[in-house]
């Protein structure tokens, strides 16, 4: 196999066939590319979640302005101690005139950037956990469709990356009011104390503007790429925790490695080009700074000498360049967390956007809890594609109290029929109908509550095993759970757990037995304590001892419930009042076991395959049974 | 699968010295793991440490700069000398300030960048080495946390280690450069003064400590909380089809929002602390700025210092201010990177319970012989209790062993004992006489393959994921091993054929297609031992009696397991194992447990004979 290796490989590299990517395959860049700094809508979007702390952003901004016109006041109240109080013979009152004054000014700055600083920070806590909480709340409701195409690591970056990001962006929107009033502040005292000297030190802003918009482009093209492989590399590291056991079946490790490895690489160079980017500003704004500052000492310094200018006023402007740059330089970093809030803005109302397809009719009616349980197809045309309907034309009835099985090659559309009982998805054509009703004109709350569903992949939450029987029956008591969890056959292996029925599982129930999931949902399925109860190969990986002592203990649970079972061991099945058996989502024959093995088609062909040694089954019948089912 | 490309191994083996390094200095504080990181780039280092100092020197002149200009722009220096002469002086100063300027700001940036490239590289290297280790990491391990618990230390806690250089380390030397020196040189000017400038400097400093403990307690705290709401709304997604399936929404929004609630109220007093203290320290700055205006104002009406030297002192103050404020960050900085990583370094530290012996060799497959030896096995979770229990049975090249048993009598844990997934704990599993931990688990792993009971799909295509262990495969090979499985005409039948690409754990795909997928995945390896776990569960007889037979072919050269419920996918089995807590039951061929009368039996008469009492067998 080596040697088969090693060829193979060499002819490989020269197609450039790739190994599979290691990393979530699905990254796609165009989501991460960055917003413009300022889209109208997304903002207003978003403003939508500011709104009901409105009265704490205005005063916030009060705030601001307020801190701000002190940041002004105090270069101007040392310049009054200057030229005022420090006069050699000057009066000494006017020093303590203007001492007290600093002392209000700080005292007001200290109110000012603690009001300011408490009220941003706790609004944005706030509208941060709101924005997480619509989208949670809206993704309870979008269709199964949009949530069968959207990996769960790509919603939860939504749920937490892209909300985090707004956090930071009504942060600093806050702040970037300070900052650019704090700019105009300082424009607009410069100029009053000497507008000679403050045209001439503005003088420095051109050049600036001139570099950033050569910078700009660039550097955003940087940080944009930054933050791409930042996220190929994330995804590919939660694919590996999550797929750690094929990886380490298939022996991928090395591969992945590799891979990984490229993908790490690209992240630190596209990192240290950001970097890059981002420093190359210090030393410019730094010249500047300098060379206002020179001009100040120069053009300034001559007149004080001439005594055409106050030494204070000189002492003023070298204090206000200095704080002049502060705020254009935080003003360049708040553009870059803008764009990445317009971004992730997009993505967030991307998501509170996906329409929801299912949802209740204008008039829906609650599906009554004494609803007889029957269940309907009528002509049912599905597909999840509807290019490529995977149920076409089918019709059965499931009379009140039955017990009807549906079987069939697999992907012939079983699991699907059930997803339409509880209306995950809506039909193309026809009609479901549940107690009479078509599922389109009931509310899919009581829908929902009237169906137990044991799905084909048992999933578990992390919790105590008592937690997840009981589920969403908060109010079910520990006998019910009890009594179900002994219906099944699960009450021996819980009491075996070292804390009962209080152990903790692990994540999706990982430290027990497949089996024993299966059983712990299909107790789940009987509290739930629904009028229909549908299986879907709900006992596929328990034995069929089991499995009948199960089918005893509920014939009375079930007592007056209808039933809907798949199952592929029919020996599960047998018992069912009617057998409906579908192939290539057609319905091709339906009656019960025995008229169906009279009938001598696909359920019998099944039925004989599913116990004959298959060294005693004639070629052509495999052929045959297996024909018709591959093609699914 | 490996490596052998000249080009390749060298890049490889540059990367394993980074996981290496990462790894290094084990039991050593954790802050001096990652100073040591740092320091293994000591061109960079020392250009950020270089730097760091330079740039604080000429931050430093600044002051004094423009100190002297004012005094040269009062005339004061130069006393009574032409206004040509102090021209010329303000002249001069405006040019060293100047250049003052621009070198600091080429030094700061040098400073920056280094600094950010020492802890990228840091981060880079930490990256890897998490990724290497989580990969190699037992079932054992895995089994135990939380894959939300493990996200967040290779992302959150990573960064708090990444940020340590730039953030704590590198800012530590510039702060005390700053201070000190800025100290020194106010103290040397005026005593009275500088102490008065410096005033706010422990105030600020013991402030900003006992807040950043408390805030890098909380801090600890917020994290486990948003773990939690992490965690809820994870395995909402994740499991949304139950949600849906119970109406369930409503008992979901709850936990959400409980969770939520207790993450935010934390989230609230956090702001709290910072504001309280960034506040106190800005008051505190400006307050012993008003004590310098007010005694030095003094002092210059009284003649004792100059304008200059008082605008000196208040542009130091303004210069340290800054560096001021960051002592707490610096602070937050240093305990950031201590917890986390506490946590990163504890999670690169955990001794891996399946490895290679430091004698082990590779497999050598003569028989083809698979052996268990008195086998008893316990999960690490519960030591006590032992899952199997005494296992004995082999299985020679050619021959198929069928497996049945009640769920959990511990099939899937016979079965994943052979790949070494986990370690027996008594007897030994031996393969031709080899004991499976004295072989290399790459090449045990490519002789044992086990298609497992839940397989893990990935969101790729489904030629990528038929190929998922042999990467290199050719297009004709992932075609064959589709057709064994069944699965080559369905996916003919996709619009993108095997470009298709799965959703997220095969969610678009039915229960038997995820089933057949993995199956191929599987036949791709050619493995000298394969175990199918309960794999063909979802798939009906008919497709189920083409794979067996399509798999006839191979099955000569290989020990082939079955575990299955449907007697008929084993029936036809060299031998069965009935296993019930833990322990072989009974073994025979299919007609031997059916003479036997036992438990096999009954199983056969349920699934088989359409009306009878079985029940009382
Ligand atoms: N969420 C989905 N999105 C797209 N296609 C789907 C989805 N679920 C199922 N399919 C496709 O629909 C067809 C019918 O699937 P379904 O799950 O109903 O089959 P099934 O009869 O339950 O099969 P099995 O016995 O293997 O579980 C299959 O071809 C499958 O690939
Ligand atoms: N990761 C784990 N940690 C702790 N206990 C475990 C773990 N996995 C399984 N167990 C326990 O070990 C026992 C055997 O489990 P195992 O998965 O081997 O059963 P099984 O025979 O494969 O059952 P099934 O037919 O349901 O698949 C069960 O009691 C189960 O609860
Ligand atoms: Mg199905
Ligand atoms: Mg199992």
């Amino acid at each position: 196999m080596a040697e088969e290796l090693e060829t193979e490989r060499a002819d490989v590299r020269e197609d450039g066939r790739r190994p599979p990517r290691a990393v979530v395959g699905s990254h796609r860049i165009e989501e991460e590319i960055f917003g413009k700094v300022f889209d109208k809508n997304i903002v207003s979007r978003i403003w939508a979640f500011v709104d009901p702390y409105k009265t704490k952003v205005m005063w916030a901004v009060v705030a601001v302005l307020i801190f701000t016109a002190m940041q002004l006041l105090i270069p101007l109240i040392i310049r009054y101690a200057i030229d005022h109080g420090m006069q050699t013979g000057g009066n000494h009152s006017a020093l303590v005139y203007a001492i007290g004054a600093f002392l209000a000014a700080i005292s007001v700055n200290f109110a000012a950037s603690y009001a300011q600083e408490t009220l941003v920070g706790n609004v944005a806590e706030d509208v941060l956990f709101d924005i997480r909480k619509a989208m949670f709340s809206h993704l309870q409701r979008v269709s199964l469709s949009f949530m069968d195409k959207t990996e769960v690591g790509r919603l939860m970056s939504r749920l937490q990356g892209d909300v985090n990001s707004m956090q930071e962006f009504l942060e600093t929107s806050v702040l970037s009011v300070g900052d650019i009033t704090l700019l105009i502040g300082i424009v607009v005292v410069m100029l009053y104390l000497d507008f000679g000297l403050g045209l001439l030190t503005l003088s420095a802003l051109p050049v600036l503007f001139i570099v950033r918009i050569f910078w700009l482009p660039r550097a955003r093209k940087s940080f944009m790429a930054a933050h791409e492989t930042n996220s190929i590399t994330s995804g590919a590291l939660a694919e590996a925790i999550h797929g750690v056991r094929a990886v380490q079946s298939m022996n991928r490790q090395p591969v992945n490695f590799m891979l990984f490895d490229e993908k790490a690489g690209a992240n630190l160079r596209t990192h240290l080009t950001a970097a890059r980017y981002a420093q190359v500003m210090v030393p410019i704004v730094d010249t500047l700074t300098g060379i206002a500052m020179a001009l100040v000492i120069v053009v300034g310094g001559a007149r004080v000498l001439g005594r055409a200018l106050d030494v204070g006023v000189m002492v003023a402007f070298l204090f206000y360049i200095q704080r002049f740059f502060d705020p254009i330089r935080s003003l360049t970093l708040q553009y870059s967390v803008m764009q990445r809030a317009m971004a992730s803005g997009q993505r967030l109302t991307d998501v509170l956007d996906v329409k929801v397809d299912i949802k209740d009719a204008p008039n829906a009616k609650v599906l009554p809890a004494d609803m007889d349980g029957s269940v309907e197809f009528r002509d049912v045309v599905f597909g999840y594609n509807p290019k490529h309907p995977v149920l076409k034309n089918v019709s059965f009835k499931v009379n009140p109290g039955e017990t009807v099985a549906l079987v069939g090659p697999t992907g012939s559309g079983k699991s699907s029929c059930m997803s339409l009982i509880h209306r995950f998805y809506d039909v193309q054509q026809g009609q479901v109908l549940v107690g009479g009703h078509d599922v389109r004109d009931l509310t899919q709350d009581s829908l929902g509550r009237q169906i137990a569903m044991v799905l084909q992949e048992p999933f578990l939450f992390t919790g105590s095993v008592f937690e997840n029987i009981r589920y969403q029956r908060t109010d079910a008591t520990r006998e019910q759970v009890i009594e179900a969890a002994k219906a099944v056959g699960a009450h021996d292996f819980i009491m075996r757990l070292p804390d009962g029925y209080d152990s903790i599982l692990g994540q999706r129930g990982g430290n027990l037995s497949l089996g024993q999931r299966q059983l712990i949902s299909f107790a789940r399925a009987l509290v739930a304590d629904a009028k229909i109860l549908v299986l879907d190969e709900a006992t596929a990986n328990i034995d069929s001892y089991t499995e009948m002592l199960i089918q005893k203990a509920l014939v009375k649970l079930l007592e007056g419930r209808t039933g809907l079972v798949i199952a592929h061991r029919l020996a599960t099945i047998r018992e069912a009042d009617r057998i409906i058996v579908l192939q290539n989502g057609e319905l091709v024959e339906s009656g019960n076991h025995a008229e169906l093995m009279r009938n001598e088609k696909l359920y019998a062909k099944l039925y004989n395959l599913n116990y004959a040694s298959f060294d005693d089954i004639p070629d052509q019948l495999v052929e045959e049974a297996a024909s018709t089912s591959s093609r699914t | 699968m490996t490596i052998e490309n000249s080009n390749g191994a060298r890049k490889l083996s540059a990367s394993l010295a980074h996981v290496h390094a990462a790894g290094w200095g084990k039991g050593l504080s954790i802050l001096t793991r990652i100073t040591v990181m740092a320091l293994r780039h000591p061109w960079q280092s020392a250009a950020a440490i270089g730097a760091t100092f330079i740039a604080s020197a000429f931050q430093l002149m600044i002051p004094q700069l423009l100190g002297r200009a004012v005094d040269e722009a009062q005339g004061i220096t130069n006393g009574g000398s032409a206004a040509a002469v102090a021209q010329d002086a303000l002249l001069a100063t405006a040019l060293l300030l100047l250049g003052a300027s621009i070198l600091r700001g080429l030094f700061t940036m040098v400073q920056n960048y280094y600094s950010e490239a020492v802890g990228h590289h840091i981060g880079y290297e930490l990256r890897l080495a998490c990724y290497e280790k989580i990969q190699r990491l037992s079932f054992s391990f895995h089994d135990g946390v939380h894959s939300g618990d493990l996200i967040t230390i290779v992302l959150l806690d990573l960064e708090g280690v990444r940020m340590y250089f730039s953030t704590a380390f590198v800012r530590l030397f510039f702060l005390s450069v700053l201070i000190g020196i800025g100290a020194y040189l106010m103290i040397s000017t005026d005593l009275v003064l500088g102490l008065l400038a410096l005033s706010f400097v422990p105030f600020v400093g013991w402030r900003s400590s006992v807040t950043q403990l408390r805030l890098r307690a909380t801090w600890l705290d917020l994290q486990e909380r948003l773990q939690v709401l992490t965690r809820v709304m994870e395995e909402n997604l994740g499991g949304i089809r139950v949600v849906r399936a119970f109406a369930a929404q409503d008992h979901e929004m709850d936990k959400f929002e409980a969770a939520s609630r207790n993450a935010l109220n934390l989230a609230h007093q956090r702001v709290g602390i910072r504001v309280a203290n960034t506040s106190a320290m800005t008051f505190s700055f400006f307050a012993a700025m008003g004590l310098v205006l007010w005694v030095g104002g003094g002092k210059v009406m009284s003649g004792e210092i100059t304008v200059g030297t008082l605008a000196s002192f208040l542009t130091f103050m303004t210069i340290l201010q800054m560096p001021v404020r960051q002592l707490g960050l610096m602070v937050n900085a240093f305990a950031r990177a201590s917890t986390c990583g506490a946590r990163l370094f504890g999670l690169l530290d955990l001794e891996i319970a399946v490895r290679d012996d430091e004698k082990a060799a590779d497999l050598t497959v003569t028989e083809g012989t698979l052996r268990f030896n008195n086998v008893s096995f316990a999960y690490p979770s519960a030591p006590e209790q032992n899952v199997l229990q005494d296992v004995n049975f082999e299985a020679r090249r050619g021959e198929t062993i069928g497996i049945v048993g009640p769920p959990g009598s511990g099939k899937s844990t016979l079965a994943h004992l052979i790949p070494r997934f986990y370690d027996v704990t008594g007897g030994s599993i031996t393969i031709d006489g080899q004991d499976i931990r004295k072989i290399r688990l790459k090449s045990l792993r490519r002789s044992v393959v086990v298609v497992q009971q839940d397989s893990f799909l990935f969101t790729t295509t489904i030629e990528n994921n038929i190929a998922y262990g042999d990467p290199w495969a050719k297009e004709q090979n992932i075609a064959r091993a589709s057709e064994s499985a069944q699965l080559h005409n369905y996916v003919l039948g996709l619009p993108s054929a095997y470009g298709t690409v799965v959703g997220e754990r095969g969610v678009s795909l039915s229960g038997g297609q995820r089933q057949r997928l993995s199956i191929a995945r599987a036949l791709m390896l050619k493995p000298t031992v394969m175990v199918f776990d309960d794999s063909t569960a979802a798939i009906d007889a008919g497709t189920e009696q083409r794979i067996r037979s399509a798999m006839r072919r191979y099955a000569s050269d290989r020990v082939t397991i079955i575990v299955a419920h449907r007697l008929s996918s084993l029936m036809h089995a060299d031998r069965i194992l009935f296993i019930e807590g833990g322990q072989i039951v009974e073994q025979g061929t299919h007609e031997e447990l059916l003479a036997m009368g036992g438990r096999y039996r009954a199983l056969y008469d349920l699934q088989i004979r359409p009306d009878d009492d079985a029940m009382s067998a």
